[in-house]
């Protein structure tokens, strides 16, 4: 616990990535491989659900502190964060018994674990007795194990690329060894940092190869023949995996979202053992061969039960474009047209239409650069947003790398973003929190990016008000900082430098075009991403 | 609830002794000013005679100038104006720092100004003073501030220099230029390396050794060439408006730290983007405070600056007969940012 404690506080008080990584490196070094893997569930943002409420963890820290209920929240209004607060009142720690700190994993395994199966009583005496271990730094650290929400400026991204300097083993690897569910245990890392080929458990999913946008003309690109052209979906990017009978369903999340979408879970049955689908999942329109508005898939997302009447009205479909595995192997390496003509084979054996190949942009190979542009044009058409451009012999590969998957969108300026601020409107909206900021990832943190204030239905905006309520951890005057989780789609007319921003970029007239219930503050755009829209260079 | 006994009244240009006829640490130019301590939101210029403890009579006329017409009187000593007894009593913010202590007819009101109670070999110890008004600073008025042993707060930035020498980085370290430098300067080992300082710190640095502080040497940083000097093995103690400007650019890869009390919140830490930030405070926290006002006996507490609504609340809690009064002294602030404002 200690030299986790003491790693926590490294990685907070740098926001250099290098150093992070470091950091990060060093800990893995010594690091027991029982304290490793919980160290590597929390940073890359697992927590341990239901272990305490944290109204209790509020009241039992005021009683302990001697304290009334208005000064906590005094205290709690100057902090902006519960776990640090609740570790700054407290009595300061008891003078050491002799023992020594416990270790991560025993901490985790031995102390925090049971509280869930205790009654409120004995709960509150060992969590003081938890408390009295600690200094005022471990006990900050140690909240946030049981509160979640351990923001520390470290991404998946950058442990991985830590265990990957540490074990010498390729950073793609461990990505995909770290994907979808895993158990924090020895055995798993073990399996983690293992040298040689391992075999893959069967739920595992692959890393999505994601697109850039495409910036230049597209004659840039080259040879158009070289190039394929998709339409580029909007809907749920989805991989799909039968293996051993079973079928699992990842969101690019990294959520198993298999129960929400039955259709295409009964397809895949179909599909042979061993097999391994990219696609979009959209609702879908039979009578006109393309997808339902994306509201309409929206109201399928995050429900426990779904009736049959969403059943009928919102029917979906996974669109496959691509193949990742088949007969049980790794394709990854073959060509797109390779990958391509084996999905059409594969795809064919199928009966049901609910997973199927998409509708093509144009019959045969591209022949020039403005028909697609053309096809392009009618993306509204296709309730798509633009194009996909993937080069015909390239490999699927981690993550977004730069050359051979792009996305040439029809409207260029809209990204996603996350909201980092809000604000108390004015006039109809003055009770509501409704003028928001919103960040881009930049590096490992967000920076702030655009504010927007309208686009949101008046329904939608008392959820975000309420959500901002429940989530602020600082209030700047009448600013809220609020814990960033909502992404939303924020659409602009323009794009300049600017000096006085602190993300370097002006927008126009940005509005919020959506909110992306489906993604997560991680799936959020990059700055570069932004930078790369600029239209000066 | 206001005794009628009451010697000082708050007025639009601070707090005034009527009978006695003068100010106490005005904020507007006045006749007769009486000066807690050197900081700039104390001792202001203008006021056409001012008189102070004698203890800072070094850093006083340092801030204040040749010109400013100031008497000085001995710690504990008192003096009748206008038929009311002034006395000052050490406050232990900085050096020369004093509570004054107001006296007529057997009723006496305390102005602690700053202070307070953690060791601190630079300035005189404080000594609390029994009174039946004590008016009291608030700046980290709040159970959350607690402050860590300095002894402990010093180990810690010996061992960040020496970090910063082994990666080759020079150690910027910020913290206010009267008072909290030549605390730290005191109080680092520095056998560690050479250290460099500020020109507004070494300004101070000169009035802390005339008047008979101890402190390690200290080089301006303006005297030397830079290009001569391994800054990667320096310490230098600078004002926290000194970085981020051109000033710096002369030590090459650099790690910022700064001492403040405002350390003890992580938030704080990380909105200023500091390397490392050390906890280390010229004002009372929570406990401290509450102590004061205990050892004091005083009935009625009147608190300023920082967290004085929560103080009163709290006070009035525990049958204190206590009130806010409103100042324009800033306390320990942070540059460019409204603490207070939440």
């Amino acid at each position: 616990m200690r030299d986790f404690c003491e790693l926590y506080w490294r990685l907070d008080s740098t926001t250099k990535t290098t150093e992070k990584v470091l950091a990060l490196e060093a800990y893995f070094c010594q690091a027991a491989p029982k304290d490793a893997i919980w160290a590597i569930y929390f940073l890359t943002g697992s927590r341990i659900k239901r272990l305490v409420k944290t109204g209790l963890l509020r009241q039992w820290a005021t009683e302990e502190a001697g304290m009334s209920q208005w000064l906590f929240e005094e205290c709690y209004d100057r902090v902006g964060d519960l776990a640090e607060t609740i570790s700054l009142v407290l009595p300061s720690k008891q003078p050491a018994q002799g023992k020594s700190a416990p270790s991560l994993q025993s901490l985790i395994e031995n102390q925090l674990m049971p509280l869930r199966e205790m009654e409120e009583a004995e709960l509150r005496e060992s969590v003081v007795k938890l408390w009295q271990q600690f200094d005022q730094r471990e006990r900050f650290v140690l909240g946030k194990l049981m509160m979640g929400g351990f923001r520390v400026g470290v991404s998946k991204r950058l442990v991985i690329r830590a265990l990957a300097k540490h074990t010498g083993i390729d950073a793609a690897t461990i990505t995909h060894r770290l994907m979808g569910h895993w158990e924090p245990t020895v055995e798993f890392y073990e399996e983690l940092i293992d040298p040689d080929e391992n075999e893959t458990a069967i739920s595992k999913p692959y890393p999505f190869f994601l697109a850039n946008p495409l910036k230049e003309e597209p004659a840039s690109l080259g040879e158009v023949g070289q190039w394929v052209a998709e339409w580029k979906w909007d809907g749920i990017r989805a991989q799909v995996i039968r293996r051993q009978g079973q079928t699992f369903i990842w969101s690019r999340g990294e959520d198993l979202v298999t129960d929400q979408f039955p259709e295409v879970e009964t397809a895949a049955s179909e599909l042979p053992d061993g097999t391994v689908l990219d696609g979009e999942i959209l609702g879908w329109d039979q009578s006109n061969g393309r997808p339902l508005a994306f509201n309409q898939l929206q109201r399928r997302l995050g429900r426990k039960k779904l009736g049959k009447k969403l059943f009928t009205e919102v029917p979906v479909v996974l669109l496959a474009f691509d193949l990742i595995e088949t007969g049980g192997v790794d394709v990854r390496e073959s060509s797109l047209a390779d990958r391509q003509s084996q999905l059409h084979q594969v795809l064919s054996g199928l009966t049901s239409k609910a997973i199927q190949e998409p509708p093509k942009v144009v019959e045969g190979p591209s022949q020039d650069w403005k028909s697609l542009a053309r096809a392009r044009e009618s993306s509204k058409a296709m309730r798509a947003e633009g194009l996909m451009l993937k080069r015909v012999n390239s490999s699927y590969q981690v993550g977004r790398p730069v050359g051979d998957w792009w996305k040439w969108k029809v409207d260029p300026y809209t990204i996603d973003a996350v909201l980092i601020y809000a604000q108390r409107g004015h006039g109809r909206r003055a009770n509501l929190y409704s003028d928001y900021t919103f960040a881009v990832w930049k590096e490992d943190g967000l920076v702030p990016f655009a504010k927007a204030y309208s686009g949101l239905t008046d329904a939608e905006m008392r959820k975000v008000d309420k959500f901002v309520r429940k989530n602020t951890n600082e209030k700047f005057g009448p600013v809220r900082s609020v814990t960033p989780e909502l992404v939303f789609e924020l659409a602009f007319e323009n794009i300049q430098r600017s000096t006085r921003h602190k993300s370097g970029v002006a927008v126009r007239f940005p509005r919020i075009s959506r909110w992306r219930h489906d993604k997560k503050p991680v799936d959020a755009d990059r700055l570069e991403t932004i930078v790369s829209m600029l239209d000066d260079d | 609830m206001v005794s009628s006994n009451e010697l000082l009244t708050m007025t639009s240009k601070g707090l005034f002794c009527e009978p006695g006829n003068f100010y106490v640490d005005p904020w507007r130019p006045v006749d007769h000013a009486v000066i807690t301590h050197a900081h700039a939101d104390h001792a202001r210029w203008g006021s056409k005679k001012y008189l102070a403890a004698d203890t800072s009579a070094e850093v006083l006329r340092i801030r204040m100038g040749e010109k400013a017409d100031l008497r000085f009187q001995p710690l504990g000593k008192s003096q009748t104006i206008n038929g009311v007894s002034v006395t000052f009593y050490p406050a232990g913010h900085i050096l020369g720092s004093a509570q004054v202590k107001i006296e007529r007819a057997g009723y006496a009101t305390v102005v602690s100004g700053d202070y307070k109670r953690n060791p601190d070999p630079t300035c005189q110890a404080f000594e609390p003073v029994r009174c039946h008004t004590f008016i009291t600073e608030s700046t980290f008025g709040l159970p959350i501030y607690r402050w860590p042993d300095p002894q402990t707060v010093f180990d810690g930035i010996d061992r960040w220099w020496k970090l910063n020498q082994d990666s080759g980085k020079t150690s910027i370290l910020l913290a206010y230029s009267l008072g909290k430098a030549q605390r730290l300067l005191s109080g680092i080992d520095s056998s560690i390396g050479p250290i460099y300082t500020h020109g507004a710190v070494e300004k101070l640095n000169a009035g802390y050794r005339r008047s008979g502080v101890e402190l390690p040497e200290t080089t301006y940083v303006g005297e030397v060439d830079s290009k001569e000097v391994d800054w990667s093995q320096a310490l230098v103690v600078a004002p926290p408006s000194a970085v981020g400007g051109p000033w710096s650019k002369r030590f090459g890869k650099i790690s910022v730290a700064m001492a403040s009390g405002w350390m003890q919140i992580r938030g704080t830490r990380r909105r200023r983007s500091m390397d490392a930030g050390f906890i280390l405070s010229d004002h009372v926290d929570w406990a401290d405070l509450m102590q004061t006002i205990h050892d004091t006996e005083a009935e009625n507490i009147w608190v300023t600056h920082g967290y004085s609504d929560v103080v009163v609340r709290y006070l009035k809690e525990k049958g204190f007969n206590a009130k806010v009064v409103e100042t324009e002294f800033t306390g320990e602030q942070l540059e460019g940012e409204t603490e207070q404002a939440s």
